[in-house]
C-alpha cells in the first residue's frame, strides 16, 4: 500500500541545512492501522505531508498502491489527493460558508460526479458518522466533536484507500477523543487503511503498530499487543 | 469542476460577503452607465443633426461668396445664367439674405430671423408653403412688400386666425403676410426653424441696406449629379473669378460628413473618459480579489488538500471576478438607459440607445472581469497547500 525508500526532505535556511526527513524507509500494508508518533520538530509533518502527496522530497521514493507518486506532477498528485487519500486535520478545517451536506459533498465536486450521485454518496458518509439530519447545518452550529465527524464523513465520502488523521483528537476532549477514535477503529475494521499521528502515546496504544520518528529518523517501529 | 459548478461557487461566496460585492461592483456600474449615456447622447445628438439638416432640402448646394471683388463682379443674374447653361447639373437657383429684423403685429413684436430670397428657395430648402402662396418673380421684380412667415410666427402673432392678407411691420415697414411655411419642427419652439419669415431679395436688400448678395443655394439636378453639379460649380466660379479663395461650395454630403467627423470624435472622446472610470473599476475589482484570496487562503488549502487542481482553484476565483463584473455590467446597463432617456427628456433630445453599445459595455466588462481578475486567481492557485493550511 505504502512504501516508503529513502526518504529524504532537506531545506536550506541560509548557510543550514535542515534533514526535516534523513533517510526514511516504512512499509505499510492495505488494512493496517498505524499511529505515527513523535515529539514536535521530530520530522512527523514533513512526513505526513509527503504520505499525503501534498509535498514531494528531495529525494527517495514513495510508491502509493504501486504508483511511484515522489516524481509526478501537481495536477496528479491533486487527482490522487482527490481519489486515493481522505485527510482528518486536528482543526477540522470544514468552510465555514457551505453546510454539512455541501462540505462533505465537495471532493465528489472535484471528482466531478453528477449531483444525484454526489448526494447519495455525502448522505451516506454522513449517516456512518451519525449525524442524519444534520446535512443542513452550518459546521458553527455544531459542537467541535460533531464538527470533527463532519471532517471524518468528508474524508470517507470518496471511498479512499488511505486515511490521514493529523492529530485528529487534539481540539477535542477526552470523552469526545475517544468516541472519535472509536469510529477510526470502527472504520478500519471496514478495509480502509489509517494512518495516524499525534503525539500522545496513549492514544497511539489504539491502533496496530506503532512508528516514532525522531530527528528526521525511524526511532521505533512496533506491533501493538492486543488489549 | 464544472463551469456551471464554479458559477454557483462563485454566487455564494459573492451573496455571502453582499456589501463587499456590491462597492466592487459600484466601479463597474459607475464605468458602463457613463460609458452608455456619452455615447448614446452624441449619437443621438448627431442623428437630430443629421434629420434637421435633411430637413433643409435635397440635393443642395450653397455657395458663399467672400471676396471683395467677386460680390461686385457676380449678380444673381450671372448665378442664374450658371444654371440655364447648365441645366444637366443645375435645377435653380435662388439668393439668401439674411437680417434679424424686429417684426411687429398688432401690439405685439419680437425678432425673427428673416430670409431674402426668392421663388426657389421654397423647393431648394424643403420650405413648403402651408397656405396662401410663396413669393413669385414678379414680387422680386416690384420689390414687393409681402412676406411668408414661419409656424412659430403664425402662432405668436396670429393666433387662432387667418394671417393670409394681414399686415406686419418689419423693421418699421408695413408688410403683407401672403403665406404660411409648413411646420419644420414638432415642437415649433422660438428660434427653431420655424421661427423665421422669408420677403423678396429685392425688398430685402433695400430692407438691410446691403446690395451684396454672399450666398446663394442651388439645386442640383437630382441626387445622382448632385457630387458632380458641386464638382462643376466650383470649376465655374474659378474660371469666373479666377481666386480659389473668393468662394466657398459645400454640398450637403460635405456638410454631414464635417458634422459626423466631429460628433464621431466627441463620442470618441467622451466614451474615452467614460472608459477611464471603467478601468479604475476594474483595478477595484482586482484588489478586492487580492484581499479575497488572502482572506481565504485556508480555504484554498482545504480545496487543495481534498484534491482541488490548479485550475479548479483558477476557474473558482476567475468565475468569481466574471460573475461580479457581469453583475455590474448588467446594472450599469440598465442605469446607462435609464439616465440617458433622463437627460434627455431633461434637455428634450429625443434619444435611443444602440445594441452596439451595450455589446461593447458588456463585453468590455467581461474582458475586465478576466484581466484583472486573472492575476488574483492565478496567485490563489499557485498557493502552495501546506502553508494554505497553516496559515492563520
Amino acid at each position: 500500500m505504502i512504501k516508503i525508500e529513502n526518504m529524504y526532505k532537506i531545506y536550506k535556511m541560509g548557510d543550514n541545512e535542515v534533514r526535516a526527513l534523513d533517510g526514511i524507509n516504512i512499509h505499510i500494508l492495505k488494512n493496517e492501522f498505524v499511529a505515527i508518533v513523535g515529539p514536535s520538530g521530530s520530522g512527523k509533518s514533513t512526513l505526513i505531508n509527503m504520505i499525503g502527496c501534498l509535498d514531494t522530497p528531495t529525494s527517495g521514493k514513495y510508491y502509493l498502491d504501486g504508483i511511484d507518486v515522489s516524481r509526478i506532477n501537481e495536477n496528479k498528485l491533486a487527482d490522487i489527493r482527490n481519489r486515493k487519500i481522505g485527510f482528518i486535520f486536528q482543526s477540522y478545517n470544514l468552510l465555514a460558508k457551505l453546510t454539512v451536506l455541501e462540505n462533505v459533498e465537495l471532493p465528489l465536486i472535484y471528482m466531478g460526479l453528477s449531483k444525484s450521485k454526489r448526494h447519495a454518496l455525502a448522505k451516506d458518509a454522513i449517516s456512518r458518522v451519525g449525524l442524519s439530519g444534520r446535512e443542513n447545518h452550518r459546521p458553527n452550529q455544531l459542537s467541535g466533536g460533531q464538527q470533527q465527524r463532519v471532517a471524518v464523513a468528508r474524508a470517507l465520502v470518496n471511498n479512499p484507500s488511505l486515511i490521514l488523521a493529523d492529530e485528529p483528537t487534539g481540539a477535542l476532549d477526552s470523552k469526545t477523543g475517544q468516541e472519535l477514535l472509536a469510529m477510526l477503529k470502527d472504520i478500519h475494521s471496514n478495509g480502509n487503511t489509517i494512518v495516524l499521528i499525534t503525539h500522545d502515546k496513549e492514544i497511539a496504544q489504539n491502533a496496530k503498530r506503532i512508528i516514532t520518528i525522531r530527528d528526521g529518523k525511524i526511532h521505533q517501529d512496533s506491533e501493538v499487543k492486543a488489549q | 469542476m464544472s463551469i456551471f459548478q464554479a458559477v454557483k461557487m462563485s454566487l455564494k461566496s459573492i451573496s455571502s460577503n453582499r456589501m463587499r460585492s456590491f462597492l466592487t461592483m459600484l466601479g463597474i456600474i459607475i464605468g458602463v452607465a457613463a460609458v452608455i449615456i456619452m455615447v448614446s447622447l452624441v449619437q443621438s445628438s448627431t442623428a437630430q443633426i443629421k434629420a434637421q439638416m435633411e430637413s433643409m432640402g435635397t440635393n443642395m448646394i450653397s455657395v458663399m461668396l467672400t471676396g471683395r471683388g467677386s460680390v461686385r463682379n457676380l449678380s444673381i443674374n450671372d448665378m442664374q445664367k450658371l444654371v440655364d447653361d447648365n441645366t444637366d447639373y443645375f435645377l435653380s437657383v435662388a439668393p439668401v439674405l439674411n437680417g434679424n429684423p424686429t417684426i411687429k403685429a398688432g401690439t405685439e413684436n419680437d425678432v425673427t430671423s428673416l430670409i431674402g430670397t426668392n421663388q426657389h428657395y421654397s423647393s431648394i430648402n424643403n420650405a413648403e408653403v402651408e397656405f396662401g402662396r410663396n413669393i413669385t418673380e414678379r414680387d422680386c421684380l416690384n420689390r414687393s412688400k409681402i412676406v411668408v412667415i414661419g409656424k412659430y410666427i403664425q402662432n405668436r402673432f396670429f393666433p387662432g386666425e387667418n394671417p393670409i392678407g394681414k399686415e406686419m411691420k418689419i423693421s418699421g415697414q408695413v408688410f403683407t403676410v401672403v403665406g404660411v411655411l409648413k411646420a419644420k419642427t414638432t415642437t415649433i419652439a422660438q428660434s427653431s426653424q420655424d421661427d423665421r419669415i422669408m420677403i423678396p431679395y429685392t425688398t430685402a436688400q433695400r430692407l438691410l441696406r446691403n446690395t451684396a448678395i454672399r450666398s446663394y443655394s442651388f439645386q442640383a439636378a437630382n441626387a445622382e449629379v448632385a457630387e458632380k453639379a458641386s464638382q462643376k460649380l466650383e470649376d465655374l466660379l474659378l474660371k469666373l473669378l479666377g481666386d480659389t479663395n473668393a468662394y466657398r461650395v459645400m454640398n450637403q454630403a460635405e456638410m454631414l460628413e464635417s458634422v459626423q467627423s466631429i460628433t464621431g470624435t466627441m463620442s470618441l472622446m467622451l466614451g474615452g473618459i467614460a472608459g477611464i472610470s471603467l478601468l479604475v473599476g476594474g483595478i477595484g475589482i482586482m484588489n478586492i480579489m487580492l484581499v479575497s484570496v488572502t482572506e481565504r487562503t485556508r480555504e484554498i488549502g482545504i480545496r487543495k488538500a481534498i484534491g482541488a487542481r490548479r485550475s479548479s482553484i483558477m476557474t473558482q476565483f476567475l468565475i468569481e471576478s466574471i460573475v461580479i463584473t457581469l453583475l455590474g455590467g448588467a446594472l450599469g446597463i440598465l442605469f446607462g438607459i435609464a439616465g440617458t432617456s433622463a437627460i434627455g427628456k431633461a434637455i428634450s433630445l429625443k434619444t435611443s440607445v444602440s445594441l452596439s453599445v451595450i455589446a461593447l459595455s458588456c463585453g468590455v466588462s467581461i474582458a475586465t472581469g478576466v484581466f484583472f481578475g486573472w492575476y488574483p486567481a492565478n496567485k490563489a492557485s499557485k498557493l502552495n497547500p501546506i502553508e494554505a493550511l497553516r496559515f492563520e
